[in-house]
């Protein structure tokens, strides 16, 4: 049996004193793809930050365990170098950094958080020419300051080059899909599928259907009103597509789920 | 008819009376002479002389330095510099065989090396200036003459860098000036002087720099000439040690189609006063001002810059940027005047501002007067702070903190940092606001 990568138990949340997470479970294991989907407000970006280790959200109960170990106390930058990635719904825009650079100084904390000496830039460059091929990007997106400028489109292949760089054991995707044309969803779904192992597990935040015809997952679950409401295999994504999410209202009264 | 512009709002003139201000007398006294000079120059100190004597020192009650406290200043008892041994440390890769050196005002022929100038070009000091050049032509002739610290320097100023390229020269190497400060075993005086003539259709690159230990009071006025068609680009770094006083001009005259560029770098001093005053005298003149203000602890830090366009087809650009943290205060007043002989220019002014304390302050008052119909202009200021989502992306992709803080703020340097033309001057000053900031 493979190894359990992330376990979400009974876990809520508040922001802003406003109770936002009400006891979501989940439990994700190596090789394993998880595609979570819902309504807009349902709590499954807060959910992906959560995990991430966002400052502006209150945990109020419940463990996240990551590798056998609670990381509710950790600090984001602790989470991501043990192994976590976010790739972001809005990518940042960050004026003045260029890309290159940013991808070296956070290559680098990663070598530091694990007791080796930084890499050399000469090095660095060849690998990430090298990571480059994974979302086909050119090397002058390197240059330019970090997102700023860029597309829709780019910034997501931007994050799955990050996400390639820093080799994450669990990868969160938050709405990678939404924004995208199918040219560009294709490159981002590639890239996702080319990194994939059986090591490694991948959480998929998404509203459409459409991206779990291009990345494919092995369990699917719908949150609504800050818990997961049901979950099941890739049929239920098509069903949700087929039927909306209302159907889901008289699931949630029933009480089904969790 | 002249163009009526207000250049005479620095200091307060006591156009009849004459007050004898207890600070600016006490300081011009210990001036000594330099019975040597030329007799025009001689005259030139005296007229200044006579100005400074109906001048006072300007307090919060002046329109100009409503924002600063010069109190800290005029309490301190300062002594005139004297000649000492110092050491450069500051040598860059660029610039090895084409730097001029004072310490405390005075010209350092030793530390100075001026090896690899080509011909056609004087970089020295007024003494040795070759009787070909005339000085007289444009030393002190600028508008702001009579403001009180100009006058303080051109009448009891010793000694006067000068930079000079005729006409058509075209030198690659950047010329590097260092003023060095010495004042820890006095509180010191020191009064730096320089004149940049760049002659029609030349081009050069200068670097001006002042550095210091201990407690002194430096005065600095630099004027640059551009004249037709010639190109200016001026780095000014002001580095001076935390215990110091500066109070600097920078009066530029533009003749018709020159271009000049300054990018300040304003590290240093525990009061810090610029006045960068640009005067364009010609058509289609250029004019770019950069600025970047680094403040911390309790350092004041001041520029107020003044742009004049009085022709048609004259452009300029200023961003000025300030990093301000702990309880410290940077200000940022910027006039651009374009009266109506100015038509189809284009003026664009922009003020940003990075606070990162809660105590911090930030006085910030862009202005345009504009009187001409048919121009393009705009303005604008901003105070922002750290964005937490910003920090929050760096820190999701393994960045500690005061690492995503620090990229951040390096990020918002680099705009300005960019603009400076020497990369090892590029990278020192980076990784001093870096050192600065982390404290």
């Amino acid at each position: 049996m493979s190894q359990t990568i992330l376990s979400v138990r009974n876990l809520t949340a508040n922001v802003e004193n406003t109770p936002i997470l009400k006891g979501v479970n989940l439990e994700i294991k190596a090789g394993e793809i998880h595609a979570i989907m819902g309504r807009n407000g349902s709590g499954k970006s807060t959910l992906a930050k959560i995990i991430a280790g966002h400052p502006d959200y209150e945990v109020t109960g419940g463990e996240i365990i990551y590798q056998g170990q609670n990381i509710i106390e950790q600090e984001p930058n602790q989470r991501a170098n043990d192994g976590i990635f976010l790739a972001f719904q809005y990518p940042m825009a960050i004026p003045g950094v260029s890309n290159l650079d940013f991808m070296r100084v956070a290559y680098n904390a990663k070598l530091k958080h694990q007791g080796l000496e930084a890499i050399d830039t000469f090095d660095f460059e060849d690998l990430i020419e090298e990571k480059l091929e994974v979302v086909k990007m050119k090397s002058s997106f390197l240059e330019r300051s970090l997102n700023e400028g860029f597309s829709g489109g780019e910034k997501k292949r931007n994050e799955i080059l990050q996400m390639a760089l820093l080799d994450p054991t669990l990868s969160i995707l938050d709405e990678i899909d939404s924004g995208l044309d199918i040219d560009a969803l294709r490159i981002v779904s590639d890239g996702v599928n080319q990194l994939k192992t059986p090591e490694k597990a991948y959480l998929l935040i998404t509203h459409y259907q459409r991206l779990l015809d291009y990345i494919e997952p092995d369990f699917v679950h719908v949150m609504q009103d800050g818990k997961i409401i049901t979950s099941g295999g890739k049929e239920l994504a098509l069903e949700l597509e087929s039927r909306g999410y209302d159907f889901l209202d008289d699931k949630s009264a029933a009480g089904v789920g969790r | 008819m002249a163009v009526q512009i207000p250049f005479a709002t620095i200091s307060k003139v006591h156009q009849t009376t004459v007050v004898e201000d207890i600070f600016f007398t006490g300081l011009l006294q210990q001036c000594q002479v330099n019975q040597s000079e030329s007799q025009w120059l001689k005259d030139i100190r005296q007229e200044s002389k006579s100005w400074l004597s109906r001048l006072s020192v300007p307090t919060r009650k002046d329109e100009d330095w409503r924002f600063i406290d010069l109190s800290s200043l005029t309490e301190e008892k300062f002594v005139a510099a004297q000649n000492v041994k110092a050491t450069d440390d500051l040598s860059l890769s660029e610039t090895k065989h084409s730097r001029l050196i004072f310490v405390n005002g005075l010209y350092n022929a030793e530390l100075s090396d001026i090896s690899r100038l080509p011909s056609g070009v004087y970089v020295g000091n007024l003494d040795n200036l070759p009787k070909e050049f005339d000085a007289a032509k444009y030393f002190a002739q600028q508008h702001g003459q009579q403001d009180a610290f100009t006058a303080l320097n051109t009448a009891g100023g010793r000694d006067v860098a000068v930079v000079w390229v005729t006409k058509n020269i075209v030198i690659e190497t950047p010329i590097h000036l260092i003023f060095i400060a010495d004042g820890e075993s006095e509180a010191s005086f020191i009064q730096p002087r320089t004149l940049v003539v760049g002659e029609t259709g030349s081009s050069l690159s200068l670097v001006e720099e002042y550095v210091g230990k201990g407690k002194y009071f430096t005065n600095a006025v630099t004027e640059v000439l551009v004249k037709n068609n010639a190109r200016v680009n001026h780095t000014r770094i002001q580095q001076e040690s935390e215990a110091s006083y500066h109070i600097g001009k920078t009066a530029i005259s533009q003749e018709r189609d020159s271009h000049y560029t300054i990018s300040e770098i304003n590290l240093g001093a525990k009061l810090f006063r610029h006045n960068p005053e640009v005067w364009q005298r010609g058509e289609q003149t250029e004019t770019n001002l950069n600025g970047l203000t680094v403040a911390t602890g309790e350092q004041t830090s001041d520029t107020h810059s003044i742009i004049a366009l009085t022709k048609p087809y004259g452009t300029t650009d200023q961003l000025h940027k300030c990093i301000v943290s702990d309880r410290a205060h940077t200000v940022f007043n910027g006039k651009v005047f374009v009266p109506k002989e100015a038509q189809l220019t284009d003026a664009t002014q922009l003020n940003r501002n990075l606070l990162l304390s809660s105590k911090a302050r930030v006085d910030t008052k862009p202005e345009l007067q504009i009187t001409a119909d048919n121009v393009k202009c705009a303005h604008g200021a901003t105070v922002s702070q750290l964005e937490p989502e910003e920090i929050f992306y760096l820190r999701s992709r393994g960045l500690s903190e005061a690492d995503a803080n620090q990229l951040l703020i390096d990020a918002f340097a680099a705009e300005i940092i960019e603009r400076i033309p020497l990369k090892s001057l590029r990278t020192r000053i980076t990784q001093t606001i870096e050192q600065k900031v982390k404290h």
